[in-house]
């Protein structure tokens, strides 16, 4: 869109609300959480990541998090199809999904009904509701669309009937594909964010497509805003603050990629599972042009093997993986265990076991990632707790992979995978990537594999290097990479492949305790879980509660200072995302309890009684649902 | 430019010439008669007369005991896990295009629990030479029956003799898209073979290298029916394939003029039973090969690295206003 037009455009706008009811004074509110939800192919996707942006743009803190069927195309009005997004947007700066909705744009009353079923929505919530349903040709649609409307407004809600469809076939013939375009005006409307910053979403958006596609949604988005301003009670402001330094808006799949761009590695190979794809495809896009490739391989050990199979021979290679495929590639993780070649793996952890729950968060997998592939095999594992950290952690991981030569696992999940949140525009260093390989003659008498003593690190000869000649094996090996007969030389090796963790271990920092290091009760946390962890925390001594948190980035080696930190404390409990017994099942007492993954880790470590609290309800865990159950380990 | 002495020149070729034991490492563990043996000779002889540079020479293997191979070379070596050597192979060729990148696999490794790999590799045509000892039974494990044991092989699983026809490594090869380059050796007849194997060698593309060989521990005498009978091995012969010399002719009288790019004719020889074609089946140079396809020309510098990076987050930044206004 040119200037001249979306001047005309705001002038018109605002010569037509001259003559409309006066725009009510908005309400300031802290923060909101907003949904927007859809058949899918609606595009509520869209409008919702828009939104995000728009106001992450006006200096809002956000968060946005993907809502997502099972089923590619799940069929038309269902309960459980309920595709969109949900932006908590903030005053201040959000970390985590939050709790319970606060409005909502339905373009259906089943989609909406899925969501009041699944408890998203908070009592009385506001809900914009489509409301072409009404007139709908099939009785049926009519009778279920004025049932759930009513159900809904007796049960407290705040409904809203609005034409969209209808108000969308005054601009463009297929109002079906555009609706979302208007229902983004409303929400601009409704949150006083500046309609110029939608315009330039849209250009973003639609850009390379026809000019006609661009007009058209512009002027939906138009339609919308006027829509909302003509005809809705209400509009909120939430007071933005622009940050001075540039920030950069992108989900945890994206920020992984990127980490992948700025690490310096050289080829990615994977093969497609979700919901670790997305991380691929955005590579698959980008990666060549800084003399990267992805390698979509035959299956998950076939993508595995390549990896090691280029990290052998040169620098180290990265896949990216989720639970399943992690599963198969154990074999292969062992042999570049074995082999001490230089490996980042990740995995975007999904619901399990087996084919479990695809596009569900679960934080199931650290105790495979720890304790995966037969036999000793050591490797390290770290889990990023922010969007910001999936970038970085991706080159932190390269860089140990190739001092320690080691596997490096890094574990995010479904959420981090498909949540957006601002963090500050990364400066590229060269420090970040790996130094070219070395090919240099290998000095008389060097071995391949010259255990130091004290750390385990032994130089690794790169295939070129003039007098490194061996065969590396994943048969228990000597110094020269000879087989081993002898059960002492096989023992000596174990010995020297775990003291490389230990090594790595004198080198990590203790982690920051949130909170003060003196208190009642400290939550001890891992991976995705850490913004909803550290609101509830800061609520709660808001209130006066002697609460704090610490968060593990490294869960192997874990770092030391840990259990200075919890002798701090009176008790000590992990919060986690994956399966722990319940202590109220009848059956379940001190002597068969199943603990979380990261309880079972501490306790083992620190012979300390450290509590969970796990739910697997294949979401973020709400920081309410934290502060709950801190309160009530607190009255124990 | 520094102009070297004739002198110093021959002494340099005589310091850059390597003989067979520069190629050698260590003693062979294989039984005494096994084909492994000679295949180890011929593709030292082949390192030997091509001059391949130890160093710039990788040798990637299984399971199994053809699988041992990388340890009798004085190159580079990865000795892996079963099944899985030729996607390692493919990863080291996608890093570096420098190296020589050669496959030992055994029935068992390729054919059974690698046998998606195998047929993936046929696919990409990535520039390796890939050799499969096929001795139609699991040596290692001791005697267990393979996908390539004829039917009614008796083996500590099959003790009343195997159930299945026989897998065609050749035909399955042949059945692939992207095929570029079957052959068939004997390990009976060291001077084919090594013929074999250079050819294979020199091949741009995938050469896959199926290695008839004897396993004396747990099958003395399948293949004697073969060995004893000259006239049940049938050598391939053409003017772009091999041609067999006068003295092999002598012994080996039944011969085949066949054009390896027929592969409508390659396939036909491939399903043979009663005769074991020995030579080229099939040769196309002009499949393209997943490197060179995938081939990134820039150069992974931090200049590129830094422009590349800042331009993929240029789309997802949110610029404070008034750098916003400068950067429009």
């Amino acid at each position: 869109m040119n200037e001249t037009t979306l001047q005309q455009s705001i002038k018109k706008t605002s010569k037509k609300s001259e003559l409309t009811a006066i725009k009510p004074a908005p309400i300031t509110l802290k923060e909101h959480i907003v949904e927007i939800i859809s058949d899918s192919g609606e595009g509520a996707q869209k409008c919702g990541q828009s939104l995000g942006s728009i106001a992450a743009q006006m200096g809002n803190g956000i968060w946005t998090t993907e809502i997502i069927p099972a089923e590619i195309r799940p069929p038309a009005r269902s309960v459980a199809g309920a595709s969109g997004n949900r932006i908590r947007i903030g005053a201040g700066r959000i970390t985590n999904g939050g709790d319970e909705t606060d409005l909502v744009v339905a373009f259906n009353e089943q989609v909406l009904l899925g969501r009041v079923r699944a408890k998203e929505l908070k009592p009385g919530c506001v809900i914009l509701l489509e409301s072409m349903w009404r007139a709908h040709a099939d009785p049926k649609v009519v009778a279920s669309y004025i049932e759930t409307y009513d159900a809904l407004v007796a049960a407290g809600y705040k409904v809203y009937e609005i034409p969209m469809e209808l108000e969308c076939r005054n601009h463009v013939a297929d109002a079906k594909r555009g609706k979302n375009m208007f229902a983004l005006g409303m929400l601009c409307y409704i949150y006083s964010l500046e309609l110029k910053l939608a315009v330039d979403q849209i250009v973003q958006t639609f850009g390379k497509k026809d000019r006609s596609v661009v007009d058209a949604n512009i002027r939906l988005l138009e339609a919308g805003h006027q829509w909302a301003q003509d005809n809705l009670d209400f509009c909120y402001c939430i007071p933005a603050q622009r940050s001075t330094e540039p920030q950069i808006v992108v989900n945890g799949n994206t920020a992984l990629a990127l980490g992948v761009l700025a690490s310096g590695m050289e080829i990615c190979a994977m093969y497609p599972i979700t919901p670790a794809t997305s991380a691929s495809h955005y590579l698959s896009e980008v990666f060549e042009k800084v003399g990267g490739m992805v390698h979509q391989a035959e299956d998950e050990i076939a993508a595995c093997a390549f990896a090691i199979g280029a990290s052998y021979a040169s620098k180290c290679t990265v896949t990216i993986t989720s639970g399943p495929g992690y599963s198969l590639k154990q074999e292969a993780i062992g042999l570049a265990v074995m082999g001490e070649i230089p490996l980042v793996v990740v995995n975007v952890q999904r619901g399990g076991p087996s084919t479990g729950q695809p596009t569900k968060m679960e934080q199931g997998d650290l105790m495979t990632a720890i304790f995966g592939s037969h036999g000793d095999a050591p490797k390290v594992v770290m889990a990023p707790g922010t969007i910001e950290e999936c970038f970085y952690s991706i080159i932190t991981a390269r860089k140990i992979a190739e001092a320690f030569n080691m596997v490096v696992v890094v574990l995010t999940d479904a959420g981090l995978a498909t949540s957006q949140q601002p963090f500050p525009r990364p400066k590229f260093s060269e420090s970040w990537m790996a130094p070219p390989i070395d090919q240099s003659p290998v000095p008389e008498g060097a071995r391949p594999y010259d255990w130091d003593e004290t750390t385990g690190l032994a130089r690794r000869f790169i295939p070129g290097q003039p007098g490194g000649m061996h065969a590396l094996t994943g048969l228990a090996h000597d110094r020269d990479s000879h087989v081993a007969y002898d059960a002492e030389i096989n023992e000596q090796t174990l010995r020297f492949r775990s003291l490389k963790l230990a090594a790595l271990q004198k080198t990590l920092k203790a982690p920051a305790v949130f909170g003060d290091r003196k208190g009642d009760l400290l939550v001890i946390g891992w991976g995705s879980t850490k913004g909803a962890i550290e609101e509830a925390v800061e609520t709660m001594r808001a209130e006066g509660q002697k609460v704090s948190s610490t968060h593990l980035q490294f869960l192997q080696p874990l770092p030391p200072g840990i259990k200075e930190i919890m002798q701090g404390f009176k008790q000590v409990m992990t919060i986690e995302n994956n399966w722990s017994d319940r202590p109220e099942d009848q059956i379940i007492d001190e002597t068969n309890r199943r603990y979380s993954s990261l309880a079972i880790l501490l306790r083992s470590r620190y012979l300390v009684d450290i509590d969970c609290w796990s739910e697997v309800k294949g979401q973020p865990i709400k920081p309410s649902t934290i502060r709950r159950v801190m309160n009530e380990k607190l009255k124990k | 430019m520094n102009m070297m002495s004739a002198t110093e020149c021959l002494l340099q070729m005589c310091d850059e010439h390597l003989e067979l034991e520069d190629y050698a490492s260590g003693v062979p563990r294989w039984c005494t008669g096994c084909g492994d043996n000679a295949i180890l000779a011929a593709v030292q002889r082949l390192c030997r007369d091509e001059g391949l540079r130890p160093e710039k020479t990788v040798f990637v293997s299984g399971i199994g005991c053809s699988s041992r191979f990388p340890h009798y070379m004085k190159t580079y070596g990865f000795h892996g896990i079963h099944g899985r050597a030729l996607p390692i192979a493919e990863g080291v060729r996608m890093a570096r295009p420098d190296l020589n990148v050669f496959v030992n696999t055994g029935d068992g490794d390729c054919c059974s629990i690698g046998a998606a790999h195998w047929i993936h590799a046929i696919r990409y045509n990535m520039n390796i030479t890939v050799f499969l000892h096929d001795n139609q039974i699991y040596g290692l494990t001791k005697k267990q029956a393979s996908p390539t044991s004829p039917i009614g092989t008796k083996s500590n699983t099959t003790p009343r003799g195997s159930y299945l026809e026989a897998l065609n490594p050749l035909s399955v090869t042949l059945g692939v898209q992207n095929v570029s380059f079957v052959a068939q050796a004997v390990d009976w007849i060291p001077e084919v073979l090594f013929d074999i194997v250079r050819a294979a060698y020199h091949h741009k593309g995938l050469s896959f290298v199926r290695i008839v060989q004897r396993c004396p521990e747990w099958l003395p005498a399948s293949l004697d029916p073969w060995l004893h009978d000259p006239n049940r091995v049938q050598l391939l012969n053409h003017e772009n394939g091999l041609q067999s010399s006068a003295g092999l002719s002598r012994v080996y009288r039944n011969q085949l003029q066949h054009d390896p790019s027929n592969i409508d004719r390659a396939r036909e020889i491939a399903s043979s039973t009663d005769t074991v074609p020995v030579g080229i089946l099939y040769r196309n140079p002009e499949v393209p090969c997943y490197e060179d396809l995938r081939r990134i020309d820039e150069l992974r510098t931090p200049e590129l690295t830094r422009a590349g990076l800042n331009a993929e987050l240029d789309k997802y930044t949110v610029w404070p206003q008034e750098q916003k206004e400068m950067v429009a």
